[in-house]
């Protein structure tokens, strides 16, 4: 069905926010010192995307000849991408005024490649899926390098852009083979290609395994991952704040479609691909993190580990378990901005921003209420009860027992357990050990804000008033899609 | 049935005082004072609370009572407490014995005083959750939390190696406990509700219950804790501040018990029944082994803690014999432990705070000094050792009845260990105690001083009514229990039935 006019009423949040990035460069160009301006005009439009992305959402619409898709799984991800994007723009106010560098340039990149991340997570083609992961890619680039004159931020901006580039490669070799085999890059009809068929053509399944290939660089899942620490380490602590949550949460949101809607009769082809990912993920995020003393590589081994455990909700393939991986995504976001806004607190009064673990010494007596803060995010990423990191966890394994996989289950929950032992690791520095230097008090309030509030909800998501819209909308929203 | 929900506000009375606490600013001194005196205030308020269970309890019944529901999670999860016999008396032992606690760290806890009177009151809320749930989930949780809580009481309050011991504790019980989860994911997946009482009517699988138990017997194993997965214990009572080690002998190993007896029996009888010979056999090693290795501790709060193990083994010994004598004696032990090991614990602290040395070979002929010290300490050296007329005479004789009838094997190697334990505490007390005066640092020690006195008192009192009158213990818990061993008889019957029709239809098939 072609369609005369297209219907841009579900695109309205992408087209907004497409025009308010433009508007961002223009003000930021002609008028001199507004980056100030242009990083809060940025927060603005996200909010205004976030409400017209809501505001439109209802029951699943398409658009641009079938190429994008909007339901209500693509409204729970893109409020998280919108809100993941806004957090970290707000959060680098802080940094830059403080390391100097200010440039406009920050939130107008970061606004491209928000738009970049919702048109993934709306992508029902792959050519729209490529589309979104280039523009969303090309500004991380560039982001992971913002610091010019930085050894290591270039560094971490070029292997991010080679090994990115060869994933790109990859990724549109496999939706080459795909349209070869099969006839069509649509979502829809390839499904129902699939669908008729016996047995999917061998090409195609080559195709799909490159497709993960390429999906799974850009969520970190071993077996390429290897970028992941190098990066985190060398870009700027908001770049990596940025890096951590939203890319995650849109690629994650891709891969599932992918996964759910095209080749959802391939299961068998993917679930095992599946499987090897999130465990290699699950235990490589484990043990590799003991050793770190850098808390952003730390970060970054601990983001692959719960990549491993997202993606168990894949594995089982039904509603439930995309329902898993929606919620473990919501309460993933909250922990990670907390304890990146955390990070961002340690500097020191001659040293400037520290990254050593070890900084940490003693942060219990010196700063009570951040060593409070960021001892809640190290439990919850553990997954101890009573936090939501124990629920985000709970919710992804009850599929996989239900799908009769116990041994993929005691693996997960197993390999929590080594992880554990690292996010102890911080709270023994911060409470057993003797005090380091005093860092410099944190004193912006936007900061004090989102670290109180990502503190308090992650204690607050054992309270039914809190959890129940997350998990009613998630479970809402996954049956939709496993029902296509 | 609309009442007012005691369970929950007995539960969560202790974050009430968390919140005060919190609340207080001020000058260091001040504050110091007013943290300990909230602490004290709301645990003793809580226990107060508590004990209109102990009156209004329907002690004729098996059902639980004082539930309250509500819902939480949603697809079969909810939030639902209440109590029966079984968990009645461990949720007014925990009761009890925190103001005990606070007391005991009074006057030596010195550094970061609100933050300690704090981890204490959730430990507490915790503690009091774990028994009072009805829902897998919220058990899981509420026990899992406790961990937190311990962990930082270990390790900022603790002694020179107090790090090792809190991560031992700390990755060694939670090890245990995700096998739980797995198990506990896979039941909500059969029966599709985490309602206790109803999992308790599901009939699971012979092979499927083989495989829960020993997960769920994982994370119980680990918490009681049985031989070979004791060796935390020692090192976590070592390091700990002595609030923290009376915490951990008088409720925190009774999880592992309550769990057995929650959970694994009348969830997993058929696997109960098979692995007892594991129990069994693994209890005799503890009660054994660790007695030899407590005879040899130089250290006294480490000879008490090998002591906690082998006392635990008559636990799951009593437990494990499926009759009303056996499970009814390892409650009373369990009971009896939490005010004697305690109360051990505390008479160790009382020359440990004088002369900041746990070394057997520092002390002897305390008596010359103490003698109301050396009175205490000898009262619950006799009623560790099983004296009749103390607690622990009562449960030891009701397990090695209970057990007698199904082991006779197992009985005669548990006897064993009531003589080696009367040989090491004896030993033990005839070290610190007897003998001459000679240590001059020992000369100016002083004797119990009010504080001690009080905390010493309602331990004795317990210890004593348990011994010479149980009755009006074993009142609350005999309908539970009876009516434990007859739904396990019952599921033993029908899993017999058809193993027998099974087998007759296999001879029928293989006779003709």
């Amino acid at each position: 069905m072609t369609e005369l006019f297209p219907n841009l009423a579900i695109a309205y949040g992408e087209i907004f926010l497409s025009v308010g990035a433009m508007a961002l460069l223009m003000v930021g160009v002609f008028k001199k010192d507004s980056v100030n301006m242009v990083s809060w005009l940025a927060v603005v439009f996200m909010a205004i995307t976030l409400f017209l992305t809501v505001s439109i959402s209802g029951e699943q619409a398409f658009t641009f000849n079938n190429m994008f898709v909007a339901d209500g799984f693509t409204t729970f991800m893109k409020i998280l991408v919108l809100v993941a994007s806004a957090l970290a723009v707000i959060m680098s106010r802080e940094f830059f005024k403080l390391e100097g560098d200010d440039r406009f340039e920050f939130p107008v990149l970061l606004v491209l490649s928000t738009i970049g991340m919702m048109v993934m997570v709306s992508a029902n083609d792959l050519m729209t899926l490529y589309m979104g992961i280039e523009l969303q890619s090309l500004a991380l680039y560039v982001l992971a390098a913002f610091k010019r004159d930085s050894e290591r931020s270039t560094e971490a901006g070029l292997k991010y852009f080679v090994l990115g580039a060869l994933s790109s490669g990859i990724l549109l070799y496999g939706c080459s083979l795909v349209y070869g085999f099969i006839g069509s890059t649509n979502f829809s009809s390839i499904a129902s290609a699939i669908s008729n068929l016996d047995q999917a053509p061998v090409g195609a399944v080559v195709g799909l395994v490159f497709v993960l290939a390429g999906l799974a660089f850009k969520v970190s899942a071993v077996p390429f991952h290897m970028w992941t620490p190098d990066v985190y380490e060398g870009s700027q602590t908001p770049v990596t704040a940025f890096f951590a949550v939203a890319p995650k949460v849109a690629a994650l949101a891709l891969l599932a479609r992918t996964l759910y809607v095209p080749f959802a009769d391939m299961s068998g082809s993917w679930q095992q691909v599946i499987i090897f990912m999130s465990v290699a993920s699950m235990i490589l995020g484990s043990f590799a993190a003991i050793m770190q003393t850098n808390i952003k590589r730390l970060m970054a081994y601990s983001s692959i580990g719960h990549i491993g455990f997202a993606l168990l909700g894949l594995v089982a393939g039904n509603a439930e378990g995309l329902r898993g991986v929606m919620i473990y995504m919501a309460i993933y976001l909250v922990m990670n901005v907390g304890t990146f806004v955390c990070i961002m607190s340690m500097r020191r009064k001659e040293d400037g921003m520290v990254e050593d673990i070890n900084d940490l010494s003693g942060l219990g007596q010196n700063h009570p209420a951040m060593a409070l803060a960021l001892s809640i995010f190290m439990f919850s990423l553990a997954g101890i009860p009573p936090l939501a990191g124990f629920f985000a966890k709970w919710y992804v394994i009850v599929p996989i027992v239900n799908a009769g996989l116990f041994t993929l289950a005691t693996i997960a929950v197993l390999a929590s357990v080594v992880g554990a032992y690292y996010y102890l690791r911080i709270v023994k520095l911060m409470y057993f050990d003797a005090p380091a230097e005093e860092f410099v008090e944190q004193k912006s309030y936007p900061m004090k804000i989102i670290a109180t509030l990502s503190a308090v909800l992650v204690l607050a998501f054992i309270i039914p008033q809190i959890s129940s819209p997350v998990l009613n909308s998630a479970e809402a929203a996954a049956q939709k899609l496993s029902q296509d | 049935m609309e009442h007012f929900p005691i369970l929950s506000a007995i539960t969560f009375l202790p974050l009430l005082g968390v919140l005060i606490i919190l609340s207080i600013k001020g000058e260091k001194e001040i504050v110091e004072r007013n943290a300990r005196n909230a602490a004290l205030l709301t645990t003793v308020a809580t226990f107060l609370f508590s004990l209109v269970l102990w009156f209004s309890f329907d002690k004729t019944t098996a059902e639980f009572q004082f539930i309250e529901q509500a819902d939480w999670l949603g697809g079969g999860i909810q939030y639902k407490m209440g109590i029966d016999g079984i968990s009645v008396l461990f949720v007014l032992l925990t009761t009890f014995i925190m103001p005990i606690c606070i007391l005991c760290g009074w006057d030596t806890i010195k550094t970061r005083v609100k933050e300690y009177m704090i981890a204490f009151l959730l430990l507490e809320c915790f503690m009091i959750g774990v028994f009072c749930s009805l829902d897998l989930v919220m058990f899981y949780v509420f026990f899992e939390a406790g961990l937190i809580p311990m962990f930082l009481i270990i390790g900022v309050w603790g002694g020179d190696n107090r790090v090792y011991a809190a991560y031992k504790l700390f990755l060694y019980t939670l090890l245990g406990s995700v096998l739980m989860l797995v198990a506990m994911l896979y039941m909500y997946g059969v029966a599709g509700t985490t309602d206790i009482p109803t999992l308790m009517q599901t009939d699971f699988a012979p092979h499927a219950q083989i495989w829960l138990f020993l997960a769920f017997f994982a994370s119980f194993a680990v918490k009681m804790p049985m031989w070979p997965v004791h060796t935390w214990l020692p090192d976590a009572h070592v390091q700990a501040p002595t609030a923290g080690s009376v915490i951990l002998a008088g409720i925190l190993l009774k999880m592992g018990g309550y769990g057995f007896l929650r959970f694994s029996l009348p969830m997993f009888p058929i696997a109960s029944m098979e692995l007892a010979w594991l129990i069994y056999t693994l209890s005799c090693v503890a009660i054994v082994y660790t007695s030899l290795v407590a005879l040899r501790q130089t250290d006294m709060k480490k000879l008490i803690a090998y002591s906690s193990v082998a006392h635990m083994g008559f636990v799951t010994i009593g437990i494990f014999a499926f009759n009303v004598q056996g499970i009814e004696g390892s409650i009373i032990v369990m009971l009896a432990h939490g005010f004697v090991a305690s109360a051990l614990f505390l008479c160790v602290a009382v020359v440990y705070d004088r002369l900041h040395t746990r070394d057997i070979d520092r002390y002897g002929g305390l008596v010359n000094i103490m003698p109301r010290y050396a009175l205490v300490f000898m009262f619950f050296t006799m009623a560790s050792v099983g004296l009749p007329g103390t607690a622990n005479f009562v449960g030891e004789v009701l397990v090695l009845v209970g057990i007698f009838k199904v082991s006779t094997w197992t009985a005669a190697i548990a006897l064993t260990g009531v003589i080696l334990g009367a040989a090491y505490m004896l030993y033990l007390y005839r070290r610190v105690v007897f003998g001459e005066l000679t240590k001059d640092d020992l000369k100016d020690m002083l004797d119990l001083d009010k504080r001690e006195i009080l905390i010493f008192t309602p331990l004795v009192i317990f210890t004593l009514w348990m011994g010479v009158y149980p009755t009006t213990f074993l009142d609350f818990i005999h309908v539970s229990v009876e009516n434990l061993t007859a739904q396990h008889e019952a599921s033993m019957a029908a899993y017999h039935a058809t193993i027998e029709t099974i087998e007759d239809a296999a001879q029928a098939v293989t006779g003709h």
